[in-house]
């Protein structure tokens, strides 16, 4: 039924283009609010048209956030990788796009270096190099591949354990290892002596002591712990000492009683509790739970991953299968530990971009005074951070609010259309790798994806609504 | 290094700074003169493992509730005024931030109407990108008004498909006028209330039907402006029928008139039975050979509304023609296609008629629309002016919102002493900024003759003409 012209009175208007014809309407007292628009990245007009009049595009849109935000992601079990994944003796996991050991950069390196003594298929990193590049007995695959992801370098190996997240209404799964530390860790591409100790005792000691704990008790939220974890201070990425807290609180009992040695025990919960990213590493399965299940809408343009392997940032897109949009990883914008500088650090590394993708990360940075200091300074610009998102995403989630924004919802489903719309590029807040492998964390800054995967990837959306339409 | 550096490492209790402000804090001492090497951080075993390696040597007893700042000073270095930086860096606050502000503006049509939901939309960004901008609004539930031109044909169909059957309105693309709720978008002119309701494919026709309906007394609430191409086969009428329904559907509409140039054939059929099927009457003013012209039409408009149909002004004298063409430099599409009909009606041969307009894409690209630049125009008209075989020669000046603040201060002096007699039509209502009795003033005074009615306007032009054969 139309409606009645008199009931469209033209009371408020939004002008985009030309600033004569804002004022035109300025001038008979009618408020008008004008559109900073500027020319789109160059050579995507067509493609931006077309798939902006993909009939689909709008319900598939709305369909792949709705999906994503309904999911809730609880902590069911903790297993080794071998038995969570089915990880075969050989298999690495890495985070990122799929690479060659050939491609791949030092702290990547360095990682399956220190995964391939870990298993026991060497006895020396130095021997592990011998064994990769050979590449007869080992297959790398990255973690997004199977249902998993991983921080930093993200290498898995079938004995290391992994969190298990579930959501109750599907029943899907994804996967993370337990969080080593900061410092000289295996994620971030160290792998001497202590960091393979610090290894086996998570495999040997926490990772048991842990399943018994997860499966005696409730069943943890993380979704849950999440949102309050935002109403705290943390915003999931580069802070996640408040969630790191509640997990402990939620599962501390269930490790008590959970008839382990007590001095493992206590051990267990001083390397939990003294280590302010633990709890990092079940962010970041939530968010792929949430993410993956925005997956495979044809016609959606919402980013379902951003990843990055050390060498290429990859994106994957809701509407465009299981493809990846690659270019060369940034190095990190940020600050430094010791005498450690840019020329030590290597390009963008890990997973933990999902966080982003999930709009958490650089996303919620106005949540997260504490840290607002890797955005160049000061808590407006965090705050301006978080709204910058909203203008390259599909909406806001709910369950994850911003005190300090009116409660506003984090700024979720990265819309690849915006961005190369706006030319604002999701921001990231990341860890530094160094750039040699065996060096370990050298610093922690900001990084944005590489401007041209997004053309690239709304090129290949219009080529299949193209398609659609013939 | 060398050997007259100094190591001075001090241990503060009570002082907590996060991590990141302490390399901050780092960063800043490392950059003074005479230091070497620099670390200000809480004594975490991390941080102890980082300064050892930096061969600071770190009191067994520190724990992560203190502070180390570390410092290695050159021969030259003075530790005072290190450290009195140290305290500085470490106490003081951010001033205001200068960064980006909190309120940017919008980038998006989208994220505009996150903030101002329901607003109507006015797009005139360049041709390729207005169909993105026009789908954020309907896809917000706004009607969308495209001042862009250069769209293609099949994003126009795309966008009013996705409107029709969600009672939105696309006026466009190419829209230059519309009306809504009394308030004028594009190029519009400024108009009372009242009962007739006008849907147009055409803008300047849409504004010379506004200026005649003025000077009749009769008002004009909404116009609705669909794009010179609605009413085309491809996209069948879409945005027509939204607005017919609209005005139909408005009690406050006693007749609505439909300004096009003739719809092509299979939508002409389908338009009048679905005017037919409507409670208010559907004037039909479409342009074209053998038709009424938009006088004619809003004299029939006039007379079904009961109303009188006025004399329709005319103002100053022309000289008399001493050569043999017509030109016609015109900013208004509409007022061309008119004039070219007329002209061609009266058997003047191709090769003694010049029909120009300025607004049309060839003479718009890199430039301003001639209701906004009249340079091109000018220039034309001084060649024009300097040809002995120019006979007449024919404009029009368009008033109204969006429109030249003052065209008669520039056109008035280029056509001051010329010697072929120069007809123009003022597109204009009293209450338009730039005062229509104000520019017809200046360009009677220029020796102009001035007409309302462009239809009358050219038959003057022709008569003028036709005195010289």
């Amino acid at each position: 039924m139309t409606s009645p012209a008199s009931e469209h009175v033209a009371d408020r208007v939004v002008s985009v283009g030309a600033d004569l014809l804002a004022q035109a309407v300025e001038d008979q007292a009618a408020p008008v609010s004008r559109v900073d628009w500027r020319p789109p990245l160059p050579g995507t007009e067509d493609d931006l048209a077309t798939v902006a009049l993909d009939p689909l595009r709008p319900d598939a849109n709305a369909q792949a956030l709705a999906r994503m935000l309904a999911v809730q992601a609880v902590l069911v079990d903790v297993l080794p990788a071998h038995e969570a994944i089915g990880l075969e003796r050989g298999e690495f996991l890495h985070a990122g796009p799929p690479i060659t050991w050939e491609d791949a950069s030092g702290p990547l390196r360095g990682a399956l270096m220190g995964g391939a003594v870990l298993e026991g298929l060497v006895d020396t990193p130095e021997e592990a190099v011998a064994l990769l590049e050979g590449g007869l007995h080992v297959r790398l695959e990255p973690c997004h591949h199977r249902r998993a992801v991983g921080p930093m370098a993200g290498v898995v190996t079938p004995s290391m354990w992994m969190f298990v997240l579930e959501d109750p209404a599907t029943g899907a799964r994804t996967h993370c290892t337990l969080n080593e530390g900061l410092g000289k860790v295996l994620r971030y591409g160290a792998y001497s002596p202590e960091v393979l100790t610090r290894l086996h005792w998570m495999n040997d000691v926490l990772g048991p002591l842990l399943q018994r704990a997860v499966r005696a008790s409730e069943p943890v939220d993380v979704t849950a712990i999440l949102g309050q974890m935002l109403q705290m201070g943390d915003e999931a990425h580069n802070r996640n000492r408040a969630g790191t807290l509640m997990f402990l609180r939620d599962l501390g009992p269930a490790l008590v009683e959970s008839g382990g040695d007590i001095s493992d025990v206590a051990e267990a919960l001083r390397f939990v509790g003294g280590n302010d990213h633990f709890f990092l590493n079940l962010a970041m399965p939530a968010c792929k739970l949430a993410l993956d299940a925005a997956r495979d809408v044809p016609g959606s343009t919402m980013v379902v991953a951003m990843s990055r392997n050390g060498t290429d940032f990859g994106i994957q897109v809701s509407g465009a299968g299981d493809e990846w949009f690659t270019g060369p990883a940034q190095v990190a914008d940020g600050l430094y530990l010791g005498d450690f500088g840019p020329e030590d650090a290597n390009p963008d590394i890990g997973d933990s971009a999902i966080t982003e993708t999930a709009g958490l990360g650089g996303f919620a940075m106005a949540t997260a005074p504490a840290i607002v200091r890797f955005v160049g300074g000061s808590v407006p610009d965090a705050l301006a951070t978080t709204r910058r998102m909203q203008e390259i995403t599909l909406g806001e989630n709910p369950r994850w609010s911003v005190p300090v924004l009116e409660f506003a919802g984090v700024p979720s489903g990265i819309d690849v259309t915006k961005v190369c719309r706006t030319g604002i590029l999701p921001q990231i807040n990341t860890g530094m790798a160094g750039r040699v492998a065996g060096v370990g964390q050298v610093g922690a800054g900001l990084v944005n994806p590489p401007e041209e995967i997004f053309p690239q990837a709304l090129t290949r959306l219009a080529e299949l609504t193209r398609a659609r339409a013939r | 290094m060398t050997s007259s550096t100094s190591d001075h490492v001090e241990i503060r209790t009570g002082v907590y700074a996060d991590s990141v402000t302490l390399l901050q804090v780092s960063r800043r001492i490392q950059e003074l003169p005479g230091v070497n090497a620099a670390q200000v951080a809480m004594a975490t075993p991390l941080n102890v493992e980082v300064l050892e390696r930096m061969r600071f040597v770190i009191p067994a007893d520190a724990t992560v509730n203190h502070l180390v700042v570390a410092i290695r000073l050159d021969g030259d270095g003075d530790l005072d005024v290190v450290r009195a930086e140290v305290d500085r860096a470490l106490t003081e606050r951010r001033g205001q931030a200068s960064g980006p502000t909190e309120d940017a503006p919008p980038r998006t049509t989208t994220a505009a109407l996150r903030r101002e939901p329901g607003s109507l939309v006015l797009v005139s960004v360049p041709g390729p990108s207005a169909a993105v901008e026009a789908m954020d609004a309907l896809e917000s539930g706004s009607d969308v008004m495209v001042f862009s031109d250069n769209v293609p044909v099949e994003q126009e169909v795309a966008l009013k498909r996705y409107a029709a059957g969600r009672d939105l309105l696309v006026m466009g693309p190419d829209c230059g006028t519309a009306v809504v709720g009394g308030l004028g978008l594009g190029f519009a002119n400024v108009v009372p209330p009242g009962p007739v309701g006008i849907v147009a494919a055409s803008g300047t026709g849409c504004q010379q039907v506004l200026a005649l309906l003025d000077h009749g007394g009769v008002g004009v609430t909404t116009a609705y402006g669909v794009g010179g191409r609605d009413l085309s086969a491809e996209v069948g009428g879409l945005a027509t029928r939204t607005a017919l329904a609209r005005l139909d559907a408005d009690p406050g509409v006693e007749l609505a008139v439909l300004i096009s140039k003739p719809p092509a054939d299979e939508v002409a059929g389908e338009l009048t039975a679905y005017t037919g099927s409507l409670g208010t009457p559907v004037l039909l003013a479409l342009l074209g050979a053998g038709r009424p012209d938009l006088t004619a039409a809003t004299e029939d408009l006039l007379r079904a509304l009961g109303r009188d149909v006025p004399t329709w002004p005319v103002r100053g004298e022309t000289r008399t023609a001493t050569g043999t063409r017509l030109h016609g430099l015109f900013v208004g599409g509409t007022m061309k296609q008119e004039a070219a009909v007329l002209v061609t009606a009266a058997g003047v041969p191709p090769e003694r008629a010049e029909l120009i307009d300025f607004g049309d894409d060839e003479y718009t690209i890199g430039r301003a629309h001639p209701m906004i630049d009249p340079s091109l125009r000018l220039e034309r008209l001084a060649e024009v002016a300097a040809d002995e075989t120019t006979g007449v020669v024919l404009m029009d000046v368009v008033l109204g919102h969006g429109a030249e603040e003052d065209p008669a201060a520039s056109l008035a002096p280029a056509i001051d002493g010329i010697r072929p007699p120069v007809v123009i039509t003022v597109v204009g209502t009293a209450h338009d900024p730039q005062g229509l009795d104000r520019q017809v003033d200046a360009l009677v005074a220029a020796g102009a003759e001035v007409h309302l009615s462009n239809a009358h306007a050219t038959r003057r032009a022709l008569e003028i003409l036709g005195g010289s054969r």
